[in-house]
């Protein structure tokens, strides 16, 4: 065989072993697939949402005394400001030693990189529920979840951002004899800013969608109105609620994209 | 003179930007009563928490291995419906596909107004119609990938070198021709990345789908959490762990050989 052929036989049997594989989880997946079994009662609740959407509470918009709408949004928005910026604080100190053209060896920075999938892992939901046991239930369980989960997307993709960095104005620094923390100070820090505000606020529009799913467990926010209202199936007030975090998710989205393009 | 002006508005600039940082947080703080006391008064129930959850109890390991497995098929099979119902969206989204304005206009519409909705709040909403359990789960995620996967696809596709394309119109090809031959082999290595990107996403999403009763193993973990069972949490979590990272680092070995 000459060597082409061989390569062209071993190019075959990966993609017949990929194919295989591939096979072989939807037939176990399909296996075990449920079965859709549509109850009576879900025709009401279909038609009930339906109903819920065009014809919503608009009561529940405003009101002067007690739990609406605004006030609900607004404090998914504050728990998203706030844990965007605690963990843009955070991921700073990570950031830099998971780059590999900063931290002191390789190693260093391959933990980093680890320690920071780590962080990214754990749902906001999960540490929502954990942090709810700590300090109770309400909005600050929840900006402590968003703020240590987004640590771990933030961290990476700013130690990826400094990676990219040419770092001849960090030579020139250290020539006329800056130490490390003029280094990052006047070369790294002006560098990379750019990148840092705009994947801040990519993670802020992501965290937004986060806070308004944590009222679910009682982190404060417009999830816990939500998950009364689908509970006891008021479905005008359901209505209601999905278009207020769609309308103010879009306009977060529409007003952080036209920045971000902006900045970069 | 100019370059001075320049300067000073640059200056006014990161002002402007800095202050308006410090009202929204400072606006945040207000409206949510957050406060670092908060967390220092919480500190010892962390420590307590955590004191709980160790050991964490091996021998719960079999038991969940079930729950585990049936989480990781909700996002299979939400990620390949997604996957599938996204590929004509994203054609008909794309401006050197679809030509007439109004019908990429559309498409995108529907295409953004499904990404705002949140995974969790899907499923919120499925489980009332389908009931408690593992459709609502699938279902969730295939409306959530079919969000992610349309977008990035329909981006690659406008992306596409124009080349192949002029030369099949030329040659008289209708479109489903022109669609197969000309479009597909360009972004086929990117829609496989794109899905393998949104099941790695799905797995996560669908360890925590159960706690809205969409199935899977955040089912699990609220049944531990609310009997306080915070040796089996712990057990709970590090599986998720081991399962998410070993899949994230399979999904991106293969996503790197693809692109």
């Amino acid at each position: 065989m000459k060597p082409y052929e061989k390569k062209n036989v071993f190019r075959k049997i990966k993609i017949w072993t990929a194919v295989v594989v591939v096979l072989a989880i939807y037939v176990w997946a399909f296996a075990g697939a449920p079965i859709i079994e549509i109850k009576e009662t879900a025709l009401a609740a279909m038609k009930g949402m339906f109903n819920g959407l065009i014809h919503p509470d608009w009561g529940y918009v405003y009101d002067p005394e007690g739990e609406d709408l605004l006030r609900s949004l607004l404090e998914t928005f504050a728990i998203a400001v706030l844990g965007t910026f605690i963990s843009a604080i955070l991921c700073i100190p990570f950031a830099l030693v998971a780059a590999r053209n900063i931290s002191k060896s390789r190693t260093t920075s391959s933990f980093f990189k680890v320690v920071l999938s780590a962080i990214r892992v754990f749902p906001e939901l999960i540490l929502a529920l954990i942090f709810i046991k700590a300090v109770g239930l309400g909005p600050a369980a929840g900006i402590m979840a968003l703020g240590l989960h987004s640590i771990g997307m933030l961290g990476k993709l700013i130690s990826e951002a400094i990676e990219d960095l040419d770092l001849s104005a960090t030579e020139s620094i250290v020539a006329s004899g800056g130490n490390k923390l003029q280094v990052l100070w006047f070369a790294v820090l002006p560098a990379v800013l750019p990148a840092f505000l705009s994947y801040t606020l990519y993670r802020f529009e992501i965290s937004v969608r986060a806070a308004a799913i944590l009222g679910i467990v009682g982190a404060g926010g417009i999830g816990a109105p939500l998950i009364f209202a689908l509970n006891g199936h008021s479905w005008d007030r359901v209505g209601i609620i999905l278009i207020g975090i769609v309308v103010m998710v879009t306009i977060i989205d529409v007003i952080s994209a036209s920045i971000r393009r902006r900045i970069v | 003179m100019e370059a001075m002006r320049i300067r000073r508005m640059a200056r006014i600039k990161k002002t402007v930007t800095f202050l308006i940082i410090i009202a929204l947080v400072w606006i945040s703080i207000v409206q949510t009563g957050f406060s670092l006391s908060t967390i220092l008064t919480g500190l010892p129930n962390m420590r307590s928490l955590i004191d709980e959850m160790f050991p964490p109890d091996w021998s719960y390991f079999s038991s969940i291995t079930e729950p585990m497995l049936a989480t990781i098929r909700m996002a299979v099979l939400g990620t390949t419906f997604g996957a599938i119902f996204a590929i004509p969206v994203a054609l008909l989204a794309s401006r050197n596909v679809a030509k007439i304005p109004v019908v990429y206009q559309i498409a995108r519409f529907i295409m953004n107004l499904i990404r705002t909705v949140p995974e969790l709040l899907l499923a919120a909403l499925f489980v009332p119609i389908f009931g408690i359990g593992e459709v609502s789960g699938i279902l969730a995620i295939s409306v959530f990938s079919f969000g992610i996967i349309a977008k990035l696809l329909y981006e690659s596709i406008e992306a596409i070198d124009p080349g192949p394309l002029e030369a099949m119109t030329a040659v008289g090809a209708n479109k489903v021709q022109w669609i197969f031959y000309g479009v597909v082999p360009q972004v086929v290595a990117h829609f496989m990345s794109y899905t393998l990107y949104s099941f790695e996403i799905n797995v996560r999403a669908a360890a925590v789908l159960g706690y809205v009763g969409a199935g899977g193993i955040g089912l699990t973990l609220n049944n531990a959490l609310s009997f306080y069972q915070y040796d089996r949490v712990l057990t709970i979590i590090l599986y998720t762990f081991l399962v998410v990272l070993l899949i994230d680092l399979i999904s991106n070995r293969i996503r790197e050989k693809l692109i």
